[in-house]
């Protein structure tokens, strides 16, 4: 019994990487596989993003229905600008910066909860919301202006160690760490418990707000993180920078295999969906369809894994 | 008293009188607004953003949620400002093939049971695909016909709030008094009983999609009528606000409980919170926060009513 729920848990996040990995041939057959390791290298660093993003967008799905985090864009350019203007090109501020950043996502994570748990609105709303008041935020101290990050600090973002680049080791690190949290500590069983039966977790003796007000601090920071990173790597925060990671914190969950309602949630399967997503996009771009044929197929492709991926799950 | 302030009517009164106080702050503000010009000129917009969060409600109605809204209106503006302006024929076939798709995603997420929220997403992308290849660049033209009645001036009222009291009274009629509308919201409410006094959970769903695809179609040509042209990210914005305008209007993302009054009476809340908001000379940096801030104002209203009915209820 144990060793069949293991293997199907096995092939469900096996899933996002198959189809990763066939885009990544497709795309490499095309170029005779002369960009081979340079497709692998981008594709790395620019799905290390939706890992760092998603992960926390998987904590707070996990947590059931209706929760989700729409804050994460603003959240990701607001730390972006102020941090970068902080630090302002010198590199002893670079670690302080950073623990700015984390601050930011805690504020933000802890506001968000604020607003669900007094006004009691769905989260969708209230993060919705907050995320108005955030890119306001952001919008204020930035005022179009490009600040550089310190080039160590680029350097760093762009660089790599041991072959793999630097910002994948950092999703790694994050990932793992996500791992440990979610099935080896108390606090991750409390998440999936609540997210499975809210009335059962919270007579079970679940702290279940001060859970869920730790998960979305959570995700905030790690977009907070996220926003940091994604800034220094393209030389500076833009007002815009975030959008695109709304849809795809919320793709990249759902495509890695982690259940949308709730309790049922998957680490691997963000790296694979995350590679997927990225892939996808390049591999449209290499065999040079245009812009809206391009969205079209990503349409068609995320929305067919979905069903293919669904098969499987119904039969459980 | 009990009567009046049942559920029901207090769900339509809360955004009601939000909207009103709204309306008195902006009176006050700038008392030229207070005419047929000012009034038209300040709800213009809510048009388009009411029909769009009317076909929102539908789906929010059967507990769904349609992330590809602002994409599948930006699609309809696309095609009303090419193909229905140039060969009208061919535009209807083409919108009414949209909202067919509508419907058959509505059905494929129930059959499948796939996440609604991720399927739509797909979706937009697809639509902004599709608006992208029929307009690279902004342009076209609006349809004569559509042009014309948007900028008619009808006497006494202005065409903004007729249209809105049309778009609510027949959105009112389809949910809350045709018995469709009560089997869709029984469907959010309790599928499976439903189902079981013998309705085809098919069937409803795929009319609900459908419904919902033809007022987010209205809404694209309206849309178009009033900016004269379109291009692909033209009404991207819609997803978010509709959304936000169904829960201002009273209506709830699970449960079947949604108010079509209320979600007009939302979208024009929103779109007068603009208004109100430049006339009090916000700096611009802030007005998408101050927007966020209403929003959160209005909700916290609403809390605060409903607390109260309930100790009535109490005691």
């Amino acid at each position: 019994m144990t060793t069949g729920f293991n293997t199907l848990l096995h092939t469900r996040w096996i899933w996002s990487f198959v189809a990763a990995s066939v885009v990544w041939f497709i795309t490499i057959m095309f170029t005779g596989g002369s960009s081979l390791v340079e497709l692998t290298q981008v594709a790395f660093t620019f799905a290390s993003f939706s890992i760092i993003v998603g992960l926390g967008q998987m904590f707070v799905i996990t947590l059931g229905p209706g929760n989700i985090d729409l804050s994460i864009p603003a959240t990701m350019t607001l730390s972006g600008t102020i941090v970068l203007k902080f630090v302002g090109g010198d590199a002893s501020l670079i670690v302080p910066g950073f623990l700015i950043a984390i601050a930011i996502g805690v504020g933000v994570g802890l506001s968000n909860f604020t607003l669900i748990k007094l006004l009691r609105i769905p989260p969708i709303i209230a993060t919705l919301a907050m995320s108005f008041i955030v890119q306001s935020a952001a919008i204020w101290t930035n005022r179009g202006l490009r600040i550089r990050p310190p080039q160590s600090l680029s350097d760093f973002a762009v660089g790599f160690t041991l072959g793999v680049p630097n910002l994948a080791w950092v999703a790694l690190i994050v990932s793992v760490f996500g791992y440990i949290l979610l099935e080896k500590s108390v606090f991750g069983r409390w998440v999936v418990a609540i997210g499975q039966n809210m009335r059962a977790a919270r007579l079970a003796g679940v702290p279940v707000e001060g859970v869920r007000c730790a998960t979305y601090v959570l995700c905030a920071v790690l977009a907070g993180v996220c926003g940091y990173f994604l800034a220094s790597f393209s030389g500076g925060a833009a007002l815009n920078m975030g959008q695109e990671y709304l849809l795809m914190s919320i793709a990249v969950v759902v495509i890695g295999g982690t259940s949308v309602a709730g309790g049922d949630s998957n680490v691997p399967g963000i790296w694979g969906a995350s590679l997927f997503m990225f892939l996808v996009v390049s591999m449209l771009n290499t065999y040079g369809f245009d812009a809206g044929f391009r969205m079209i197929m990503t349409g068609v492709i995320i929305i067919g894994v979905i069903i293919a991926a669904s098969s499987r799950t119904l039969r459980l | 008293m009990k009567t009046l302030l049942s559920n029901d009517n207090l769900r339509i009164l809360v955004p009601a009188l939000s909207l009103v106080a709204l309306l008195c702050a902006v009176f006050y503000l700038q008392p030229r607004t207070m005419s047929y010009m000012g009034l038209n000129l300040m709800f213009n917009l809510a048009v388009p953003i009411a029909l769009a969060t009317i076909a929102q409600m539908f789906i929010l109605a059967v507990n769904d949620l349609d992330l590809s809204m602002g994409a599948f209106v930006s699609f309809s503006a696309c095609v009303a400002a090419t193909f229905l302006e140039q060969s009208p024929l061919i535009g209807i076939l083409i919108l009414a093939a949209a909202i067919g798709v509508y419907a058959l995603i509505g059905v494929v997420i129930y059959l499948r049971n796939l996440p609604a929220i991720v399927v739509t997403l797909g979706m937009s992308f697809v639509w902004s695909g599709l608006a992208v290849l029929l307009l690279p660049s902004p342009g076209g033209a609006a349809p004569e016909w559509i042009r014309a009645i948007m900028t008619s001036r009808p006497p006494m009222v202005p065409m903004a709030i007729i249209a809105s009291i049309i778009i609510a009274a027949v959105a009112h009629l389809i949910v809350m008094r045709s018995s469709f509308g009560v089997i869709m919201r029984g469907l959010g409410g309790n599928s499976r009983s439903v189902e079981r006094s013998g309705w085809s959970i098919i069937r409803i769903r795929a009319m609900t999609y459908a419904l919902a695809g033809l007022f987010a179609v209205m809404a694209g040509i309206v849309l178009v009528g009033l900016t004269t042209a379109a291009d692909a990210n033209i009404a991207l914005r819609y997803t978010l606000l509709s959304i936000a305008g169904v829960i201002l209007g009273g209506g709830e993302f699970v449960g079947g409980r949604v108010s079509p009054v209320g979600a007009v009476i939302g979208a024009l809340t929103l779109t007068l919170a603009a208004s109100f908001l430049s006339f009090l000379r916000i700096s611009p940096d802030w007005q998408i926060g101050a927007q966020g801030a209403i929003l959160i104002i209005v909700l916290a209203i609403r809390l605060i009513l409903n607390r109260r009915e309930r100790k009535e209820k109490r005691t």
